[in-house]
This record gives structure tokens, C-alpha cells and sequence, in this order.
């Protein structure tokens, strides 16, 4: 008997969502990186997360590579484009947060506009820890930066209204719908969403993150199920391409912020915030993200290699 | 295949002798098709039609073993393609590879790092489990050396031993066999004397060819020969390839039952890049992506805490949380006066946060509510981790007995929780603790100094 090579064919298909005036992002017909089985659609893009603020809480193995350009994001995501070549901009508006420094969000669209109009690449706008306030800061940024296609991380179940209608609807730009690890919560907000009239090919989708050791198999396998409704079962409500935050996560855990004099075994500290990095994002990759945000230039550079690598 | 009652009736006796407990030869049948009863209960089956039974009845992943005693492994046995369906049982096992043309030095810095990565998680051993020996000098002695200085160095890891020649095979063999060695290099040529060398010392047996194609005719083979202790590789040495083996090997054995594929797979990272973050994002892939023997270059302590980390999250079983017994947990010799902390009963956040404690050499008390299950966040947002379980839990533990202080630390990302949970506690005082717990051992030594001061 000769060898027979099963295929999974799918009806659904992941929507293909245009970010920034050529980005884009999903448009697959198989599993990740499957293109033994058929169309793999567009290769997973890499993002880099820079800040509106001196990022002083980051682990010294991240910080020291950026100190010198961290002081202005302008000055900090023209040195990641020109050095690194990312697909995108992650700024994350740390500074809005009400627990920090509380800007305004006027400032903080003035922050975004001027990054606008400095950088090559699409912009993802991040808000910070507070929800309320991140409603606020996305409608004022989306107002300043209307019809861009920029996609805003994110609106959550608290917020979703106003985030959607601002971003969304009045401005033309893209929403990311952020859930907790949960298949249906995911299908809830995507739905909750769209009534209120947003495209599905106007949306992405965050799942929810987590860095591996801590808790990343319950990531893992929503992003699983949610890849299996959307092309299995043609789920029309969850075949939004999926954007994973893999940068916030990785770099707070232990192995990424103990210092090498802590634990002298462990070795440099920096080598082990760049390992979790990597190995979340190809954790998430493998299971379904169209989109990751990353901050060491060394995992931009190893991630790029290896998605070349899945799909060409 | 899986066969239906009727098919299971034919190869019965059909004496309806009642002996296996069953009415007739057909009710037994039937309850044998569904699983509900064993072979072994009709004395009368023909040894044939036994083992037809047990080829029919057989999970369509063979699990395979390797190694001794200790340091003996399980491989295989897999029933699903996505860990929510049910589980993945046996984890992959890590191998670092040497060759017997390598320098001196970077023989010594491989054997240096195997033993230093050693630790534990959440209550699992990491460490290096396989030491991958490449013959590429084709010179037996060299090879031999090679085996003995790594195996006498690393005395916790398994040898696999590969080369294509069953002369030197059989004279690496020799040298380790009581460790239950993995005997790689079974192909087209060699294979009926690789087998006879892996029967004969009952070791798993590592069948390479060049494509899937080619991998499954001599598995067939190999099958025919009646030994079926095997692990597969279907030779792609890039990452693409590999994966595509790895995908389709398992898919065949397990979407279209065939169980000519029904056998473990190796990935041979090591040859997939020199850069050791690439080999770490490729082996990350063969984690979740179904490899049983991960081959790297080497590992360093920057490599082994994702890998591991992954491996034992991927390999959770998803029907069985990880909890930990709620109650009031002693670290190091805690007395009346030692800090009190209190966390979930989510085993994975229970084991960080104790390691933390441990790690400070600050004697303390671990308190433990019934929190679901859950993580610290998770917990609150689900409404089980709050002033009223805490409190609960101070009382039916009879925490005022046992330890003198009246101050809780709690988790920082719990922060809000504070007012709350001294309104539920009369005399109780709520500190704040850190938001990870990585910097709880700094934040216990000052919290020690501090209560020392006043
Ligand atoms: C895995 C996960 C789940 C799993 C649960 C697994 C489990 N057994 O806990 C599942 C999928 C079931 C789940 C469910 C939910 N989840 Co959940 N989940 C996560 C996830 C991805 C990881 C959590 C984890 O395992 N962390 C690792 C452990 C080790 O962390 P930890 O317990 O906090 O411990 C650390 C620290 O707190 C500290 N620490 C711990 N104890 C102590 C004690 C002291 C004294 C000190 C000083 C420090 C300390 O040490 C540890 C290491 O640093 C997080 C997101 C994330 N990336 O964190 C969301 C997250 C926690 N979940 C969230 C939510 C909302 C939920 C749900 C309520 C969603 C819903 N509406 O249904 C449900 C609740 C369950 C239910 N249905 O009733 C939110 C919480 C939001 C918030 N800020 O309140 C999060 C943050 C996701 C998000 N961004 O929205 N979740
Ligand atoms: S013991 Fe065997 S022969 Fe006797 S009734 Fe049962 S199945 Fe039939």
C-alpha cells in the first residue's frame, strides 16, 4: 500500500483585514503555517511596542537596547524602522494611565499624530492598564488620525460601545476585540461589536496572552478552538485575523526580570527575555497569530527568520 | 481498523460456554467492541484471532519506551491533534547532540551545560533527558570514547546512538545497553540488522528515510519483521520540511488510522540552524507541534526555561486542573512570629509563589482559600478570590491560633483588596505585596528588617 497524505480541507476562511495603507493580515484557508493543506494566506506580521513614556519599569536586558532613543517615540520608532524593519508600530500609551503620570488624552493625541506623520510603517495604537480611560484616549486618537486603518488595542467587554463607535465607525480606523482566554467571551465581543455596525473586515482579535509557563496553554488552545470554528465550522464570527500583545507579557515574568546576580546559573538576562519572547511568539504563531508585537530587536530579527522559514 | 461486534464474533470460539461471564459468544462480542471488556476473559480464543483482536483494538499511536530504571521514558500514545480534545500525554524529550568529529572544548561545554540545567517547576525535575551521539569519524574506537566520557559525565542521560553502519551500532550497543539506549539509523540498506540489534536488546529503533513515501515503505518493512519498538523521521533537515513530517505523520496515524505512522517522531533541530535562539523557535514549534524527541545543538539555562516551561504547560491535562489543597502551608521553619501570605489555590501560581518564599530564606506562612482553582487574577475577576474567602479561610484554618501576627500580605495585583479584607477582619492589618513574585524575596527580607526595627 503506498503512502496517502491526509489533507484537512476547510469551508471558512480567516477575513483578510488591510492595516495601514498596505498591511495585511490574515486571509489563510488552513491551520497555521499548514500549506501542505492550501492558501496559508498572508505571512504573520512582526510589530514593535515602543512607549509614549521613558519606559524606566523595563527589565535592563530591553531597556538598555532602547535608552538611548526611548526619550521620544518619534526618535525611538524611526530608530526601530530604519534599524529592525518591523511591519508595523506598537506605541502603548502607558503614560495616560491614571495610576502614572495620568496625561491628558489630548496630549496623547498630539503624541500619535506627530508619530503619524514621521513613520513609514502602520501604527497600532495601545492604551494603557485602565479601560475608562483608554475609551476616552482611542476616540481622541482616532479623531486625530481618522481613515487610517490603524488598528487600537483594544476594546474590551467594559468598553467596547464607545471604543467601537469612535474607532470604528466614526473614524474609520480598525478595532481589536480583547477577551479573556475564552472561546465564546471572544464570539460574544465580536458579535457585540458588529451589531453596533463594524465591519468584520474592519476588526482583529486578542484572545488573550499570556507568557509560556504561565498559564499559555489555556492561550494557546482558545486560539485553537477559535481557528477550528472559524475554518472547520465557517463561524463567520470568529474568522477575524487574531493580534497577540506577546511583548506585554513576556518581559514582566521572573526569568525575563531577575538579574544575573540574583541567580548566577541562569546566566546573562537579557539572553532569557529574549528566549521567553521568542518562544511565546512562536507559541501563539503556530496557533493562529496573524500578528505579534515584540520588543527586543533579537527576537524581531530570530521571529522574521523564522516565519520566512514556514512560509516560503 | 476497529472492528464492529459481528467481525469480533467470527474470530470467536462461538462455544457459548458462558465462561467469560456473558450469556453467548455474541453478547461478549459485542461488549468487546465497545471497549467494555478484555480479550483475556475467553479462554478458548485461538492465538490468532487474538492477535488480530489486539492489532484491532490497539490505540492508533503505539507508546514506545527508552531508557532505564529512573531515567526510563514513555514516548508516543497520543489519541488527539489538539490538546482540548481530551490531552497530550507523553512530553518530548529533549536531546543535545555530539558528534565524535567535535573539538574537545565543545565537547566539554555541552557536558558542562547537561548538568547544570537542573531544576524544578511546578513540581517537575528539568533536566537534559537524551545525549545524541553522531558517527560521523566512521572510526569505532573514537565513537566509543565519545559514548563513554559523555555517559560517565552525565550519568542521568540516556545515549542515542546514530549511525547507519551495524557494526558500530552493535559495538556502541554494547557499551551502554543497561541504560535502555535509543539505536538510530535503521534504513533501507541496514534494517534487518538494525532491527535484529534493537530486538535483541529491546530498544526503540529509529527508522530514517529520505521523504514520507520512502518512511512508510520501510516502515512497513520494518513492521513485517514483527518489531514495532519505533520512532520515525522522515529526513527533512529544514524547518519547513520538518514540520510538514511532523504534522503528516501524526495526522495519518491519527485522522486516517493508519498505523504505519502510528509511531513517534524526531526532530533533528540541530541541523535546522546554527543560531541557538532559531533552534529555540524551532523547537518551540515541535513542542506544541507534535515532535517526541526534540534534537538540539545544545541548551543553556536561557533555552531550557521557555522550553520546559512550554513543554509542561502544553502537557497539562485540561480535564484536571492543577489545585492545591486550600489550608495554611509552613515554609522553612516558621514560628508564631514568621510573615503570613496569603495566595490561590492554583497550583501552577501556589508552587511560583512558595519557590519565592523559599528563595528569600524568610521563614513564612502560606495561607490558601478556596479560589477556584484560579489564578490571582483570574480568581477576583471570577468573584472566588476576595475579602470573604480570605476571611473564611483565616477562621476555618484557625490562622489567630497559630501564628501571633495580625498582618496579611496579599497579592499585589489584588491591591484593591485591602480595605475590604480588613472591614471582613477585625484586628487585621493588609499589606500590599509585590505585583510578581519574583521580587517577593527582596520584598520579604525588608518587611523582616522593618518588623525586626519597631
Ligand atoms: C489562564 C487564564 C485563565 C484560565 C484559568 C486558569 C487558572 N487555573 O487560573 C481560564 C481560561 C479558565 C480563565 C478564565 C477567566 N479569566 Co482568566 N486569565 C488567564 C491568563 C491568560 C493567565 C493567568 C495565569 O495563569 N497566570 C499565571 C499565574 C502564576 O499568575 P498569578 O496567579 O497572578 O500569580 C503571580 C502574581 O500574582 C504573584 N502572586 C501570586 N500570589 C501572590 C501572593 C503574594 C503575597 C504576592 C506578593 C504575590 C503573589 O506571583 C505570581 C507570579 O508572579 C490571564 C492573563 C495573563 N496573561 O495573566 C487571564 C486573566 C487573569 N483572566 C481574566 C478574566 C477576566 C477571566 C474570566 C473572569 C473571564 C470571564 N469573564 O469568564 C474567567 C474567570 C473564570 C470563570 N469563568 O469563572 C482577566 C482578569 C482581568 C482583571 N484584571 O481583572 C485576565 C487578566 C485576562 C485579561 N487581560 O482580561 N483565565
Ligand atoms: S468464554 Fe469464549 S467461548 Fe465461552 S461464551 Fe465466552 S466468548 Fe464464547
Amino acid at each position: 500500500m503506498a503512502y496517502k497524505m491526509p489533507t484537512q480541507k476547510y469551508s471558512g476562511k480567516i477575513l483578510e483585514v488591510n492595516v495601514g495603507s498596505d498591511l495585511k493580515l490574515g486571509g489563510e484557508s488552513v491551520l497555521p503555517f499548514y500549506s501542505f493543506d492550501g492558501d496559508i494566506g498572508n505571512k504573520p506580521a512582526i510589530g514593535m511596542e515602543i512607549w509614549d513614556i521613558f519606559p524606566e519599569s523595563w527589565p535592563a536586558g530591553v531597556l538598555d537596547v532602547f535608552k538611548e532613543v526611548a526619550d521620544d517615540p518619534v526618535k525611538w520608532a524611526k530608530h526601530c524602522i530604519e534599524k529592525y524593519n518591523p511591519d508595523f508600530i506598537c506605541i502603548k500609551f502607558e503614560g495616560a494611565s491614571p495610576d502614572g503620570l495620568n496625561k491628558s488624552v489630548e496630549e496623547c493625541a498630539k503624541v500619535a499624530k506627530r508619530l503619524a506623520e514621521n513613520v513609514s510603517v502602520p501604527l497600532v495604537i495601545a492604551g494603557c492598564s485602565n479601560n475608562e480611560k483608554n475609551a476616552k484616549l482611542f476616540t481622541k486618537i482616532a479623531e486625530a488620525l481618522p481613515n487610517k486603518s490603524y488598528v487600537f488595542l483594544s476594546a474590551v467587554e467594559s468598553n467596547y460601545k464607545e471604543v467601537a463607535a469612535a474607532v470604528g465607525l466614526a473614524y474609520g480606523n480598525i478595532v481589536a476585540a480583547e477577551s479573556s482566554v475564552d472561546l465564546n467571551l471572544a464570539k460574544q465581543l465580536n458579535i457585540l461589536i458588529t451589531q453596533l455596525g463594524v465591519k468584520p473586515d474592519k476588526m482583529v482579535m486578542n484572545p488573550g496572552c499570556a507568557a509560556v509557563g504561565y498559564g499559555f496553554e489555556y492561550a494557546v488552545t482558545t486560539m485553537d478552538r477559535i481557528r477550528l470554528a472559524a475554518l472547520e465550522q465557517n463561524d463567520a464570527t470568529l474568522q477575524m485575523p487574531m493580534i497577540l500583545p506577546v511583548s506585554f507579557e513576556s518581559w514582566k515574568v521572573k526569568e525575563s526580570v531577575v538579574s544575573e546576580e540574583e541567580i548566577p546559573e541562569w546566566g546573562p538576562q537579557e539572553e532569557r527575555g529574549i528566549a521567553m519572547e521568542i518562544s511565546t511568539a512562536v507559541g501563539v504563531l503556530t496557533a493562529g497569530a496573524n500578528a505579534v508585537i515584540l520588543r527586543h530587536p533579537r527576537s524581531v530579527e530570530v521571529i522574521r527568520n523564522f516565519i520566512t522559514e514556514m512560509t516560503e | 481498523m476497529a472492528l464492529n461486534g459481528m467481525q469480533i464474533y467470527k474470530l470467536l470460539p462461538r462455544k457459548n460456554c458462558k465462561e467469560c461471564g456473558f450469556p453467548t459468544c455474541l453478547a461478549f462480542a459485542m461488549k468487546l467492541a465497545q471497549g467494555g471488556t478484555e480479550a483475556e476473559k475467553c479462554p478458548y480464543m485461538s492465538d490468532e484471532a487474538k492477535a488480530q483482536l489486539a492489532e484491532a483494538t490497539a490505540p492508533p499511536m503505539k507508546t514506545v519506551k527508552f531508557g532505564a530504571n529512573d531515567t526510563e521514558y514513555t514516548l508516543g500514545g497520543e489519541t488527539v491533534l489538539f490538546r482540548h480534545e481530551k490531552t497530550f500525554v507523553n512530553r518530548p524529550r529533549f536531546a543535545i547532540m555530539f558528534s565524535d568529529i567535535m573539538a574537545q572544548e565543545e565537547i566539554e561545554k555541552k557536558i558542562n551545560n547537561i548538568n547544570t540545567i537542573n531544576y524544578t517547576r511546578i513540581n517537575e525535575e528539568m533536566y537534559v533527558e537524551i545525549a545524541a551521539f553522531r558517527c560521523e569519524s566512521q572510526d569505532k574506537d573514537r565513537f566509543i570514547s565519545l559514548i563513554k566520557k559523555v555517559t560517565e559525565s552525565c550519568p542521568k542521560v540516556v545515549p542515542m546512538i546514530i549511525t547507519e553502519s551495524p557494526e558500530i551500532a552493535e559495538a556502541a550497543v554494547g557499551i551502554c545497553a543497561d541504560k535502555g539506549p535509543i539505536l538510530f539509523g535503521a534504513n533501507e540498506q541496514n534494517y534487518e540488522a538494525m532491527t535484529d540489534l534493537a530486538k535483541e536488546n529491546k530498544l526503540l529503533l529509529g527508522v530514517t528515510a529520505d521523504g514520507k513515501e520512502n518512511l512508510y515503505t520501510l516502515v512497513q518493512k520494518l513492521q513485517n519483521t514483527g518489531y514495532k519498538e519505533l520512532l520515525l523521521d522522515a529526513g527533512s533537515r529544514n524547518l519547513k520540511g520538518a514540520f510538514d513530517d511532523m504534522v503528516n505523520i501524526r495526522r495519518t496515524a491519527l485522522l486516517s488510522g493508519d498505523r504505519t505512522f502510528g509511531y513517534p517522531a524526531v526532530a533533528f533541530v540541530c541541523d535546522m540552524s546554527q543560531d541557538k535562539m532559531m533552534q529555540l523557535a524551532c523547537a518551540s514549534l515541535f513542542i506544541e507541534k507534535y515532535a517526541s524527541i526534540i534534537v538540539l545543538s545544545d541548551m543553556d539555562y536561557s533555552m531550557a526555561l521557555p522550553l520546559f516551561a512550554l513543554r509542561q504547560n502544553i502537557f497539562t491535562d485540561p480535564q484536571r486542573p492543577m489545585r492545591i489543597e486550600q489550608g495554611i502551608y509552613k515554609v522553612g521553619s516558621a514560628d508564631e512570629e514568621s510573615p503570613l501570605l496569603v495566595t490561590v489555590d492554583f497550583a501552577l501560581t501556589y508552587f511560583i509563589v512558595s519557590g519565592e518564599v523559599e528563595r528569600s530564606k524568610v521563614p513564612s506562612w502560606i495561607l490558601i482559600p478556596d479560589a477556584g482553582g484560579y489564578s490571582v487574577l483570574t480568581a477576583w475577576a471570577a468573584g472566588k478570590f476576595n475579602a470573604k474567602s480570605i476571611a473564611k479561610a483565616v477562621k476555618e484554618f484557625e490562622v489567630e491560633n497559630k501564628v501571633k501576627t495580625r498582618e496579611l500580605i496579599i497579592p499585589g495585583k489584588v491591591a484593591v483588596l485591602k480595605s475590604d479584607i480588613e472591614d471582613e477582619l477585625p484586628g487585621w492589618k493588609v499589606t500590599v505585596g509585590t505585583e510578581e513574585a519574583a521580587a517577593l524575596p527582596n520584598f520579604l527580607k525588608k518587611y523582616k528588617a522593618k518588623e525586626a526595627a519597631s
